[in-house]
């Protein structure tokens, strides 16, 4: 990662009518990573992302995006990404055909025909590409939406929440689309609150009420926030969760399959509580590594709509 | 080169257009459809020759001058008695209720006036604040006035014939002594309709896109607001074709409108005054949130045209205020014009203020509407 960053911003700032929505971000998105952009709604993720492609300017901070300057290069920006809105946006009345092949207008793309082909046979809508857009199903928009915006080849997608409103399967598939594309070379900046959209990030940013709480790899975001977590098995798991719920001590309780994770950030607090209910030897408390799933289920706990206000 | 117009983004944007008016089936229908029908409505309200029109008729004297004019009326089917009053106040209040739009008074002593060769005088006292009313059936008086003496003021009688007339028709407009001819009005509609349906029309069309999400795509995309402008903008001056065409067969064929003027002067006028309502549309857009407002907004704009263009009321009739907000409005100018081309047989040369007046209005409103179209959602 010695390379310049695909997006750097400094102290973005905005606000809609006196209130502050994005209040003083900073991120720095690596090229060729994966980047999951986490808050809750409302939270500012859908301004910040427009302020970065050019959409949107800021009131304050500086920043660039493929090395264009935000404030002043939005052409070279617009030119050089793909974005794709968190609403379908495309033209509902318009074929599939017709909707990428004015995209593909719209960036001069050379060998037009031939690219807009080959991307309604990567879609597997060759033989539906006259059907009208506003007539697929939330999934096939999706995938079509993305098709659309990477029918220029961009350095950088910017994904602003891709996958709302669709069914699990259409997801992963989604996310092997975006995956390879990955693998090719091309950055991803992702915003998105779904857990299993986060954990396939390699980066990961988490705002709320306008400002980011935190940053860094994937990896490290457990110990950031120092989360520490038991992994609890044995009879009964239902009404120990909710006991553990009631403790003050623990932080979190999650359910996966026949294991509780409990976690807490009170490292002192979880070990008497493990230590106690050891005792007891109903259940089995054993102390792992942190993992995104914790920190992910950690940061969206307690985390309301941000639309009314946000913190004194 | 990047701030360059691209030819091929405005073609793309234009094409794009023509796909979605053509799938958007009523709105099409609407574009030809409301033109045709406001003619029909419009031109058949304001009948330039509406006929059977009720008249009284107030007899001081009777005879065979009178018989054959009073038969002559009748047949021209212009007039249609209905009876007889005898007070000019009963006539009065027959006008005013609006029983009577002609009241027809013989006066005494008219036949015998004849003879001793004293030119007594018809009263024909017409409603002319319908204007329309009156034009037609005042200007058939003369030719039935003729026909009349033919056939009566032969053999005995024929010397007076031959002296200047042996009796006058004095028409009496009341209530509007301008009298404004359909004539005036028909060609003036074309600019209603042209205002109105390219106004709300480019107007609702852009604010779809940013009403259904679709003005982000297009933004986040490279192209420039001239290409969408020009590109949204273009595919209605050719359904603006497509009604002034309708227009000029309805007025000729279904009104006989007459078209004296220079083509050419027509051609620049119209052209001049389609773009001005479509830039006006694209205006509108950027303040309207939704088609619905925008609907609304354009519907707006509608009312001063109707009024204070010298559509409905003459121009130099109205207040010195209302005169300066008249001349603000693009269809005032382009009323002028094409009453000036069509009616009075101008040419270029003689509608060159008009098209300055619309030129100007036209400047301001492409400033504000570039100024207001920003290539960023804030
Ligand atoms: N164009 C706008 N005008 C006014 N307020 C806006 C606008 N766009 C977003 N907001 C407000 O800014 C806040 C952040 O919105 P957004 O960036 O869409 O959040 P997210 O994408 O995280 O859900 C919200 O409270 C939203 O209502
Ligand atoms: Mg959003």
């Amino acid at each position: 990662m010695t390379q310049a960053p695909a997006i750097s911003v400094v102290d973005l700032t905005k606000s809609f009518s006196g209130r502050v929505v994005v209040d003083h971000f900073d991120m720095e998105v690596p090229k060729g990573a994966i980047y999951g952009f986490l808050g809750p709604n409302g939270s500012g993720k859908t301004t910040t992302i427009r302020m970065m492609c050019g959409l949107l300017t800021p009131d304050g901070g500086h920043g660039t995006c493929l090395g264009y300057d935000i404030l002043t290069e939005q052409d070279q920006i617009k030119e050089n990404v793909g974005y794709m809105t968190q609403r379908f946006s495309l033209y509902e009345d318009l074929t599939i055909r017709e909707n990428l092949d004015f995209i593909a207008r719209m960036f001069q793309v050379k060998d037009r025909r031939a690219r807009v082909q080959a991307a309604l046979e990567d879609l597997g809508l060759a033989n539906r590409a006259g059907q009208l857009a506003g007539t697929l199903s939330g999934g096939w928009k999706q995938r079509l939406a993305l098709a659309a915006c990477m029918i220029h080849d961009p350095a950088l997608l910017l994904l602003d929440e891709p996958t709302a409103g669709v069914d699990p399967k259409a997801r992963r598939d989604f996310w092997d689309e975006i995956r390879r594309l990955s693998a090719k070379g091309v950055t991803v900046l992702v915003s998105t609150h779904y857990m299993d959209e986060a954990i396939q990030c390699d980066f990961i940013a988490y705002i709320a009420y306008g400002k980011k709480l935190i940053s860094g790899t994937a990896r490290d975001i457990p110990k950031m926030i120092g989360l520490h977590t038991y992994r609890v098995t044995g009879p009964n798991l239902t009404a120990l969760e909710a006991t553990l719920r009631a403790d003050p001590g623990v932080g979190q309780v999650a359910r996966f399959g026949a294991v509780l994770h409990v976690s807490g950030t009170d490292e002192a607090a979880l070990k008497a509580l493990a230590a106690q209910n050891q005792a007891k030897g109903t259940h089995k408390w054993v102390l792992k590594e942190a993992e995104l799933e914790e920190a992910f289920i950690y940061l969206m706990a307690g985390a309301a709509d941000n639309y009314d206000g946000g913190p004194a | 080169m990047r701030w360059r117009f691209s030819w091929s983004r405005f073609l793309a944007v234009l094409s794009k257009e023509f796909v979605q008016m053509r799938r958007d089936r009523i709105t099409f229908v609407m574009m030809i459809g409301v033109p045709i029908m406001q003619l029909l409505i419009f031109g058949y309200a304001i009948n330039s020759d509406p006929r059977h029109l009720p008249t009284l008729v107030e007899m001081a004297d009777e005879g065979p001058v009178t018989r054959a004019i009073l038969m002559g009326m009748q047949s021209s089917t212009y007039f249609d008695f209905e009876g007889v009053v005898t007070s000019p106040a009963q006539g009065e209040r027959a006008l005013r209720d609006g029983t009577a739009n002609f009241v027809v008074v013989i006066p005494q002593g008219f036949e015998t006036d004849i003879v001793r060769g004293l030119s007594p005088e018809i009263l024909i006292a017409a409603d002319a604040s319908d204007p329309t009313a009156v034009g037609g059936a005042a200007g058939a008086m003369s030719g039935i006035v003729d026909t009349a003496m033919a056939q009566t003021l032969t053999g005995a009688l024929g010397f007076t014939a031959a002296r200047p007339p042996p009796f006058g028709v004095v028409v009496h407009r009341q209530y509007n002594p301008e009298g404004n001819s359909s004539i005036n009005i028909v060609p003036g509609l074309l600019g209603v309709i042209l205002s109105m349906t390219m106004i709300m029309i480019t107007a609702v069309a852009i604010v779809r896109e940013s009403e259904k999400g679709t003005m982000e795509t297009l933004i986040a995309t490279p192209v420039r607001p001239m290409e969408v402008m020009l590109g949204k903008i273009a595919p209605y001056i050719l359904v603006g074709y497509v009604q002034t065409l309708v227009f000029l067969v309805a007025a000729r064929v279904l009104f006989g409108v007459p078209f004296i003027g220079s083509p050419v002067a027509f051609f620049v006028g119209f052209n001049l005054f389609i773009v001005v309502n479509l830039a006006l549309g694209f205006l509108i857009s950027t303040v309207a949130r939704s088609q619905m407002q925008a609907m609304q907004i354009s519907f707006f704009t509608l009312l001063p045209t109707i009024l204070l263009s010298g559509f409905m009321f003459p121009f130099a009739a109205m207040p010195g205020w209302a005169q300066a907000i008249g001349n603000a409005i693009p269809a005032t100018h382009f009323l002028r014009l094409v009453r000036k081309v069509m009616l009075k047989g101008a040419d270029l040369s003689d509608i060159a203020v008009d098209l300055l007046g619309i030129a100007v209005i036209m400047l301001v409103i492409v400033t504000i509407a570039l100024k207001r179209y920003r290539q960023t959602l804030d």
